[in-house]
């Protein structure tokens, strides 16, 4: 599904990524594990199309797409979604309405009509249920006032809603509490599915005992300089990622 | 990025586009030649056919006009108007009075159309349509240049007792009404757009609503300028006697021209006790090309009097037109337990100003208002706050809340805020609130990244921040003012 190739990229002339290499396939679950600054972010925002952002070599695609063609909009109506670590907060923008224009600008690039209130309703209330999410804060404005848990539970929520082929969680894990961690996570199992795929950045192996990974990949320095399977986590989390360093020095 | 160069297109393409409703009429007009004396004021008067009182009082206008000073306090400077170059006069050619809506010209009736206000009672206003439910419907009193031209749903108003009228009208057929508030509110020496408005008014509207009776539907006056060098001088004057209510709008527009217009209305509210007014304005004047060439001098005198015991005024403004827009719409609060409120959304972009806000006078006891105002600024905009809060010696227990945004998109715009407050009695409770932002690119890249393009994106963090305002807008004006809000500011960002 999305195949990225000896990808290299700079923010303000200062490299980043220096030659990634990553396949992802339908109905995988791939975690990207590393220090702080590895670039583990960096690449989330390059794959989103976040200004700044210059790719310098490699090519990346989704179904065969080239991506880094597209505008954010495009790649995100193409199917990429991304949970983002701090979810912004727009005033006086209803979270509904919000989703509401997300949804119908999805379905025009595919040239569905949008939905009706209705069935947009229903579906609305269908994934709140799926992923636990508290009904109040439907119509609240976007993010405004939310709490670090429900501003990442609401990235779910339009992840259930939008149903990328491809979702990003750029840690998503970060600032949650257990119980969130676990609604969290029970709402992303329940949207796994054989035709979309998940990336997971963390710097925990915490989230993959709610989410297992089908691949784990750790970045260093801009580089994947290991990748195994979920037990690799369980070798990081126990050893520290001193020993990576060392390796690769 | 690619990303940035089609945000850059976007720009170039607002920076062209056309004001939409810069279209001229071509009808057979009378207008006076330019200039204002005695003698100009005197054929305005006659024309009308006024009363002695009404002539001797627009003399009293001119002469205190001649004498005074330009304001000098705005935060702009005061573009010179030659006042001789102007002509005060200009109408359509026409005959005698018009019996019903068929008899006016077919080409004012088109005009009118074009800018989406049917005067035709069977239809609503464009917008409407769309909504579901019961249909609103509105009754429209339309200006053009210098003379009210028709006005929808008068016989089914009047059942109630409901006037509304051009002032001229009423001037003719309820004199002694026009004579017992014209000018009570806003004195004919006010400042000295107000005193040449006094001077050299041209039509406008008047409505009464009587004792007890809640005005069943939307009235509105849309004004439009025409005719090249002359300037609009329309004046409202809105009574609401004891218990009644009346909710009206105001919209505006003009032909796209490459000399400054003037436009120097002013309104005047009056609410009895129980009584209640809720104005509201979207105010879409030409606001001149994107170096600042052209546009309408939009410098009107607006003001309420909540004179009885529990009543209420309220304005609501949208202002994305004029070149210049200087207004500072009033409640003077005299009754108890009265209440004024102001809302207002002013954009400017390109080379556009506005220096607008509200004065609150809270003179009797247990008086309240609330003041929120949302500035935005794009382009070269400047956009100034002004806002002055009184309260007097026997105001006990009078509370004010004010709050005062600033939205900035891009980095050449300018937001300004200037609030003051004078308070004479220490049992006042005044609060204000003040905030800056810009149009954050993290913003705008996260609904990118949920598939919402950068136009639509800007569109709707603006509606969002301007929420709390449109908000008070009737429903079917609040979905235009959401439209013309997100139309002004396309491509702003870049």
């Amino acid at each position: 599904m999305l195949s990225i190739k000896n990808l290299y990229a700079s923010v303000e002339d200062k490299q980043i990524l220096k030659g990634i290499n990553l396949e992802v396939g339908a109905g995988e679950v791939h975690a990207i594990m590393g220090p702080n600054g590895s670039g583990k972010s960096s690449l989330a925002s390059v794959l989103a199309g976040r200004e700044n952002y210059e790719v310098t070599e490699g090519t990346v695609t989704m179904d065969g797409k080239d991506l880094l063609d597209l505008a954010p909009e495009d790649r995100a109506r193409e199917g990429l979604f991304l949970a983002f670590q701090y979810p912004v907060e727009i005033p006086g923008v209803s979270n509904i309405n919000f989703l509401k224009t997300a949804l119908n600008e999805i379905r025009s690039y595919h040239g569905k009509a949008p939905l009706d209130a209705k069935r947009f309703l229903q579906l609305t209330k269908e994934k709140q249920k799926l992923v636990e999410f508290d009904a109040k804060l439907v119509n609240r404005s976007l993010n405004e006032g939310f709490s670090g848990g429900e501003k990442k539970r609401n990235e779910i929520l339009q992840l259930a809603m939008l149903e990328p082929k491809l979702a990003i969680l750029d840690e998503t894990d970060s600032g949650l509490d257990i119980d969130a961690l676990r609604i969290v996570s029970n709402g992303v199992n329940k949207l796994r599915s054989k035709d979309n795929a998940f990336i997971l950045i963390t710097h925990y192996q915490r989230l993959l005992e709610y989410i297992v990974p089908d691949f784990v990949h750790v970045l260093y320095n801009g580089r994947i300089v290991k990748s195994g399977g979920k037990d690799l986590a369980l070798e990081l989390e126990e050893k520290g990622y001193d020993w990576i360093k060392e390796e690769n020095k | 990025m690619a990303n940035k160069e089609k945000d850059e297109d976007i720009l170039e393409q607002i920076s062209n586009q056309e004001y939409e409703f810069g279209f001229s009429t071509d009808i057979e007009m009378d207008i006076l030649p330019a200039g204002l004396n005695e003698d100009v004021i005197r054929f305005i008067s006659q024309k009308k056919n006024e009363p002695e009182w009404l002539l001797e009082w627009r003399l009293k206008g001119l002469h205190t006009f001649e004498r005074q000073a330009m304001p000098d306090w705005q935060n702009f400077e005061m573009p010179a108007i030659n006042f001789q170059d102007i002509s005060y006069y200009a109408a359509p050619k026409n005959k005698k009075k018009l019996g019903s809506m068929d008899e006016v010209d077919p080409e004012l009736l088109a005009t009118f159309a074009k800018l989406g206000i049917p005067l035709n009672e069977q239809k609503i206003l464009a917008g409407v349509e769309e909504l579901e439910g019961e249909k609103p419907q509105v009754a429209v009193d339309a200006v053009f240049d210098s003379v009210s031209v028709a006005t929808t749903f008068k016989a089914e108003l009047a059942k109630l007792g409901i006037i509304f009228c051009s002032i001229s009208e009423a001037v003719q057929e309820h004199p002694e009404l026009v004579r017992k508030y014209l000018g009570t509110v806003v004195p004919y020496s006010d400042n000295k757009f107000a005193s040449l408005n006094t001077a050299a008014f041209s039509d406008g509207s008047f409505v009464y609503i009587p004792k007890g009776v809640r005005c069943p539907m939307e009235l509105s006056t849309y004004f439009r300028i025409n005719t090249e060098n002359t300037g609009q001088f329309e004046r409202t004057l809105i009574v609401a006697d004891e218990g009644a209510y009346v909710s009206y709008l105001e919209g505006c527009t003009a032909p796209k021209r490459d000399e400054n217009q003037l436009h120097a209305a002013i309104v005047e509210l009056i609410a009895m006790d129980n009584a209640e007014i809720k104005y509201s304005t979207v105010q879409n004047w030409f606001p001149g090309d994107k170096d600042g060439k052209g546009g309408i001098y939009n410098f009107v005198t607006k003001r309420g009097a909540c004179r009885g015991k529990n009543s209420k005024i309220s304005w609501t403004q949208v202002e994305t037109g004029s070149a210049i827009t200087w207004k500072y719409p009033s409640v003077i609060l005299q009754g108890d337990n009265s209440v004024g409120e102001f809302y207002s959304v002013a954009v400017t972009k390109n080379k556009q100003i506005a220096d607008t806000g509200t004065k609150i006078y809270h003179l009797g006891k247990n008086t309240r208002s609330r003041i929120i105002s949302k500035g935005i600024s794009a382009g070269f905009g400047q956009n100034s706050y002004r806002g002055l809060v009184q309260v007097g010696s026997k105001a006990d227990n009078a509370r004010n809340f004010t709050q005062c945004d600033s939205l900035l998109i891009g980095d050449l715009c300018g937001a300004h805020t200037f609030p003051y407050i004078e308070s004479k009695n220490n049992t006042a409770t005044i609060e204000h609130e003040a905030t800056t932002s810009k149009i954050g690119e993290d913003q705008i890249f996260y609904l990118n990244q949920r598939g919402i393009d950068t136009e639509q994106a800007v569109a709707l963090i603006v509606n969002g921040y301007a929420r709390e305002v449109l908000n008070q807008l009737p429903m079917e004006f609040a979905v235009e003012a959401q439209k013309l809000l997100s139309l002004t500011l396309e491509g702003s960002v870049g």
